[in-house]
């Protein structure tokens, strides 16, 4: 304390009087004003609000005031304060988004210069498209089903009505086990899962069989000897052609989309009758091209129609060699290429990108398609 | 099997407006794909027949030339010359009065050559006489074309004459329908599509002349082989008569070179009725021809000149002393038809078809007979068809006949029991009992309708056709799939995929997420992909399956290991530049037990088709396929990708390949235990060995120095190989959720030095099991040999996380957890605390 506590006016403590405060209040807000960078007004703050700042030491005067006068001197002091405070709040902010702003300008980078090659690899479109097709067979209620790629004769020909001296086992070309008789084959379709499921399902069956096969065709742009088929088997009761045909279209709709049809030709399989060659109806130009040289499509060769299966009601025969009554149950079945499909569909040109192992092209499919 | 229109036009009513691809169109409605439609002869222009008037020998040229007056008819002939062309030709084979064929000037012959009136040895040349090869129907060059004299009128249009313009259809003719190898098979299908009547050509006999001498004797002594043989004789034939042009013409256009009349006419009737027939020269036949059994061992030179040994599976068609031809198949050279065959027999038989198969894949030897009869002939065509050749051969080889002799055992016909109401069941919609009686009739069928069932009488030609389904598709087919109403079937409520099936999805997004590239492999390997990967003389892995008919000799086997496949299309991807390349492949190996034979058994079970096999019969069909697990395998090489520029490459090492396989199982909730292991093709310093338990799936590393250099891949290349179908039977599908405490975590390092030896795993292990359940997690973040610790000993740095369920961890308590993991490892691994 600077003065005993007698009763003085504090008018006399010169420190304390109106316009000693008033000139000190301007002094500072003028430091504040002037202050150019947060650390200049840390220096302003400590001269003008420190401890020995006028202010401050102004302040220890109150103490010293007789009762009386207190109240007034701190009512005073305190709005000398409060307009400094106030006056520093507001340049702190200030300062602090000027060098906010600053700081960002200096820290902006080249957003460019960022790589557009995705850290991750891909899945083969083969894998994804036979998970694409079966996810539209799940959806129905189906199963899928499995079966070995080294296979026996009796399920890959025998029990689809393939008999031993049939000219349909010499238009497969097979490849065979050791040799001709040992009854073994790889797989020349899918269609031996059909038998499989047949014997270890109970009807009604639904599955479906996407898988590898093989034929003893040299690789070229549109051959190879390795190949991936999916087939459909339906046993159930009262299944009829028309079912088969809804089936078709359905299928075609979700792979192709909506609005897109399927036509049935007459053909032949062993283990089909009746039995028929599936066409989908061109998914690029819906047989706008037929006829029509000046908007030609590239994708059906302007026919309107792409060649896409084989298809028929399981003949009786196959049913029988699977111990399923005919007069109780009947059935569809059908089956696709799935390069042939992948070619068309992704527009793939040649067979041997499929088969080459070439990182940029799996990459080019993600891990779905 | 090629369809001349013209020849088709004989059998069935076509419009003159339906063009080739009309019919084709029709064709492709009733099952019957049409490959392509083909012109014969690519002229365009005029052709008209001609007559050699009269000709000039032009003198003093390199070579004779002739300027000749040639009759074109009134409305072709020159301006100044009416009805007469002058046309210069070099040709010597013609003389005055012959019909020769002309080219007027505009015409384009095939070679896009066009016809001009032009100045030429001196002489105005005003069109051109023909060769067969210039206007493209034959190889013929030695001569223009001579037309039999009569035949034609000069000014007549010569294309129909040669059968120019003539379409011919190629059509896919699938493997039941044998009767559609045939002019008259086609034409039934037309008349069917076109729903008019059909008059067929196969059901009625030529009529020949009275038999005037002594035919051949036939037999046959193996009834079930050859239950129908039919000789017809034929004497005074002139071995020098030519074919026909019309038959000449055909033939080409279905793809058969024109021998000699009486080969040719064979040919022309069995593409016309779908009969094989073979002629014999009869003076070459000793006493009864008849269709036999093979002897084995048994000779046979046929018509393409290789001696072939017979067996007693083979059917021959023999005379008393040898066999004369392999029957069905080909004929023999001994009794061929020569340049001086005047008497000739004509054969024609009903063969079983599964002999014929056999026999022709027994011989490698697929003709247009055995296409044929393997296919299925119509049983009652042999008379027919050989009438037909017979009265052939005597118009156009002034033949007598002599006549006729044959065996015959009893034909079996088809009854069908047939509900009329079936084809509508089967097609999910009703058919008009008249629709389908009218239709079966077309096939050629015969109905008794009183009562239902129908009996339906199955046509000779259709041997297809035995089941009731076979006659719906008849109905179906012919009615129209189009026709066929749509519904999509109700399945039961499904399941959705099973659990291995969503894993291996899994597995896939997992690799390819982590930066991997899926490839897939052709699955044939060698010896050689073995020894590439140095496995031992001894390995499992080198007891493959083996195909009988590789495409390749140097890949006859099937894989065991995914690595070969894996590893050429890694090579594939260095050499087309991509240095950094992360690959991997998920498909099936075959795996054959100790005891099972690479090439299979020798006599497998072969279960009947008339009922479903026994369990016993499936179980000794499935013994003899080898174990197919599904395998992954992954190949890194170079750097890791990074997409940071400026960013140091990494490149990749053994424990990336281990990392890869130990996040896989991590992934679907499987712990594996890494230990050394030396296994090929790895380097036996940086492989391990990755077991579930202690049941070994799998090895990941470094691959060995010398099978790098051996595939041609950079060095330090990484590669594992897992067997996915164990990893994931050990797959936890539901996972049981962690308690998630939230007391602070309390961290600790530690140092432990250990011998140079000792596995890190090993350590860590024993510092887990000491620390007791307060250790929340430990990893190991450095690893350290040099001056720092002694000699033959390295140090292992571990981060270490403690925390408890209930409660913030004391000091002490950290510490004693700590000092008993330590004291754990110094106990099972001389650990030190560094």
């Amino acid at each position: 304390m600077s003065a005993p506590n007698k009763s003085f006016d504090p008018v006399e403590v010169s420190t304390l009087a109106p316009e000693y405060l008033a000139e000190r209040v301007s002094e500072a807000i003028a430091a504040i004003t002037a202050a150019q960078s947060l650390d200049e007004l840390k220096e302003v703050r400590l001269a003008h609000t420190g401890d020995r700042s006028p202010l401050a030491l102004a302040n220890r005067e109150i103490g010293a005031l007789p009762p009386a006068a207190k109240a007034e001197a701190g009512k005073r002091m305190g709005e000398a304060r409060g307009s400094v405070n106030q006056a520093l709040a507001a340049r702190t902010a200030d300062l602090e988004v000027a060098r906010d702003a600053a700081l960002l300008l200096e820290e902006a980078v080249d957003v460019t210069t960022v790589s557009s090659t995705p850290l991750q690899g891909g899945r083969h479109p083969l894998t994804t498209i036979q998970e694409q097709i079966s996810d539209v067979f799940i959806a129905l209620g189906y199963s899928v089903a499995e079966g070995p790629e080294v296979e026996s004769e009796w399920f890959n020909f025998d029990a689809l009505n393939i008999a031993p001296d049939h000219p349909a086992r010499t238009m497969q070309d097979t490849f065979f086990i050791g040799s001709e008789n040992s009854g073994l084959v790889l797989r020349t379709h899918t269609s031996p899962v059909q038998i499989r499921s047949m014997l270890t399902r109970t009807p009604p069956i639904y599955v479906i069989c996407p898988g590898r096969v093989f034929r003893t065709d040299e690789l070229d742009a549109t051959h190879s000897p390795v190949f991936h088929q999916v087939e459909a088997l339906v046993i159930d009761k009262g299944i009829t052609m028309a079912d088969l045909k809804g089936t078709l279209n359905h299928f075609a709709q979700a792979m192709f989309g909506a609005g897109i049809v399927t036509r049935l030709r007459p053909s032949y399989f062993p283990f089909t009758e009746p039995s028929a060659e599936v066409d989908l109806q061109c998914f690029v130009c819906r047989g706008n091209s037929i006829d029509n040289p000046a908007e030609p499509c590239r994708t059906c060769r302007s026919e309107g129609w792409i060649e896409w299966g084989g298809c028929g009601m399981v003949n009786p025969k196959v049913l029988i060699a699977c111990g399923i009554d005919p007069d109780e149950y009947s059935g569809f079945a059908f089956g696709m290429g799935l390069e042939r499909t992948l070619m068309f569909r992704h527009g793939i040109t040649d067979m041997r990108d499929m088969v080459e192992g070439d990182v940029r092209f799996t990459r080019a499919f993600g891990l779905g398609i | 099997m090629k369809v001349p229109v013209s020849w088709l036009r004989e059998f069935v009513d076509i419009p003159a407006e339906l063009t080739g691809r009309d019919v084709a169109a029709l064709l492709l409605g009733v099952g019957f794909e049409v490959e392509s439609v083909d012109t014969v002869g690519d002229v365009s222009g005029a052709l008209v027949v001609g007559r050699v008037a009269s000709f000039e020998e032009l003198e003093g040229l390199k070579k004779p030339i002739r300027f000749c007056q040639v009759e074109v008819g009134a409305a072709h002939g020159h301006e100044d010359t009416p009805g007469i062309r002058g046309i210069i030709c070099g040709a010597r084979n013609f003389a005055q009065g012959d019909l020769v064929v002309v080219a007027l000037p505009g015409t384009t012959l095939p070679g896009d050559f066009t016809i001009a009136t032009r100045k030429t040895y001196g002489r105005i040349s005003d069109g051109m006489m023909c060769s067969g090869r210039e206007i493209g129907i034959s190889d013929e060059q030695d001569g223009i074309i001579i037309l039999p004299e009569g035949s034609a009128t000069p000014g007549d249009d010569a294309f129909p004459i040669l059968g120019l313009g003539d379409e011919v259809l190629d059509i896919a003719v699938t493997p039941d329908r044998g009767y559609a190898m045939s002019i008259r098979g086609m034409a039934r299908e037309v008349a069917i599509a076109r729903g008019i009547e059909f008059v067929d050509p196969g059901t009625h006999l030529a009529v020949l002349p009275e038999a005037s001498g002594s035919a051949a004797q036939a037999a046959s002594d193996d009834q079930s082989a050859c239950d129908l043989l039919v000789l017809r004789t034929l004497s005074n034939f002139d071995p020098t008569a030519q074919s026909p042009d019309y038959i000449k013409s055909r033939l080409a256009a279905v793809g058969v070179r024109s021998i000699s009349l009486a080969v040719d006419v064979t040919n022309y009737v069995m593409f016309e009725l779908g009969q094989p027939l073979h002629a014999f020269d009869a003076d070459k036949v000793t006493g009864t021809i008849r269709a036999r059994r093979a002897i084995d061992g048994e000779k046979l030179e046929t018509l393409d000149h290789v001696e072939r040994v017979l067996t007693s599976d083979d059917l021959v068609i023999a005379d008393d002393k040898q066999a004369l031809s392999l029957a069905g198949t080909m004929g023999g050279a001994f009794s061929e038809i020569s340049d001086a065959t005047t008497r000739v027999v004509l054969e024609a038989a009903h063969f079983d078809s599964v002999v014929i198969a056999r026999q022709s894949r027994r011989h490698k030897l697929s003709s247009e007979s055995s296409r044929r009869l393997e296919r299925g002939v119509d049983r009652m065509l042999a008379p027919v068809a050989s009438a037909r050749a017979a009265e052939l051969l005597i118009a156009h080889g002034g033949a007598t006949y002599e006549g006729t002799t044959g065996v015959e055992s009893g034909a079996t016909e088809t009854v069908i029991e047939f509900d009329p109401a079936k084809p509508g069941v089967v097609a999910g919609r009703e058919y008009d009992p008249q629709i389908v009686r009218s239709t079966l009739l077309a096939v050629g069928c015969e109905i008794a309708d009183a009562s239902t069932p129908w009996k339906v009488r199955v046509p000779s030609w259709r041997p297809d056709l035995v089941l009731p389904i076979d006659l719906v598709e008849e109905v179906i087919r012919i009615d129209g799939y189009d026709k066929v109403p749509t519904s999509l079937p109700t399945a039961p409520a499904g399941h959705g995929l099973t659990a291995q099936q969503k894993l291996m999805r899994r597995i896939g997004v997992h690799l390819a997420g982590r930066g991997l590239s899926e490839v897939r492999n052709y699955p044939f390997v060698g010896v050689a992909d073995f020894d590439a990967l140095q496995l031992p003389a001894n390995a499992t892995r080198r007891h493959a399956v083996r195909l009988a008919n590789a495409l390749s000799d140097e890949q006859p086997l099937m894989r065991t290991t995914l690595l070969p496949g894996l590893l050429g299309a890694l090579g594939r991807n260095v050499s087309r530049g991509f240095g950094d390349s992360a690959i991997y492949e998920i498909a099936s190996v075959s795996l054959l037990a100790p005891e099972q034979s690479a090439t299979g058994v020798t006599n497998p079970p072969r279960p009947a088709v008339s009922a479903r096999p026994s369990a016993q019969q499936l179980l000794e069909l499935e013994a003899l396929l080898p174990d197919q697990p599904q395998y992954v395998a992954v190949a890194l090489t170079g750097a890791r990708v990074s997409i940071v520029p400026g960013d140091k490459s990494v490149p990749v090492t053994w424990r990336d390949a281990i990392e890869v396989a130990l996040t896989l199982a991590a992934e679907i909730g499987v712990t594996l235990n890494v230990s050394a292991a030396d296994v090929a093709p790895w380097h036996p310093g940086r492989c391990a060995q990755l077991a579930i338990g202690n049941d070994v799936i799998g090895y990941a590393g470094e691959l060995a120095p010398r099978v790098l250099e051996n595939l041609g891949l950079p060095k330090r290349t990484v590669a594992l190989e897992l067997d996915l179908t164990e990893l994931m039977h050990a797959a936890n599908v539901v996972p049981t959720a962690p308690r998630v405490w939230t007391f602070p975590v309390a961290k600790e390092d530690i140092a432990l030095v250990v011998p140079i030896n000792v596995a890190a795993s090993q350590v860590m292990e024993a510092v887990r099991v000491g620390a007791g359940e307060l250790l929340e997690d430990i990893r190991l973040f450095d690893v350290y040999e040099g001056a720092q610790v002694p000699e033959g000993y390295k140090s292992l740095a571990f981060a270490l996380r403690f925390r408890a369920a209930d409660r913030t961890l004391s000091a002490d308590e950290v510490a004693a957890s700590r000092q008993a993991g330590v004291d754990s490892a110094a106990k099972a691994c001389g650990a030190v605390l560094r």
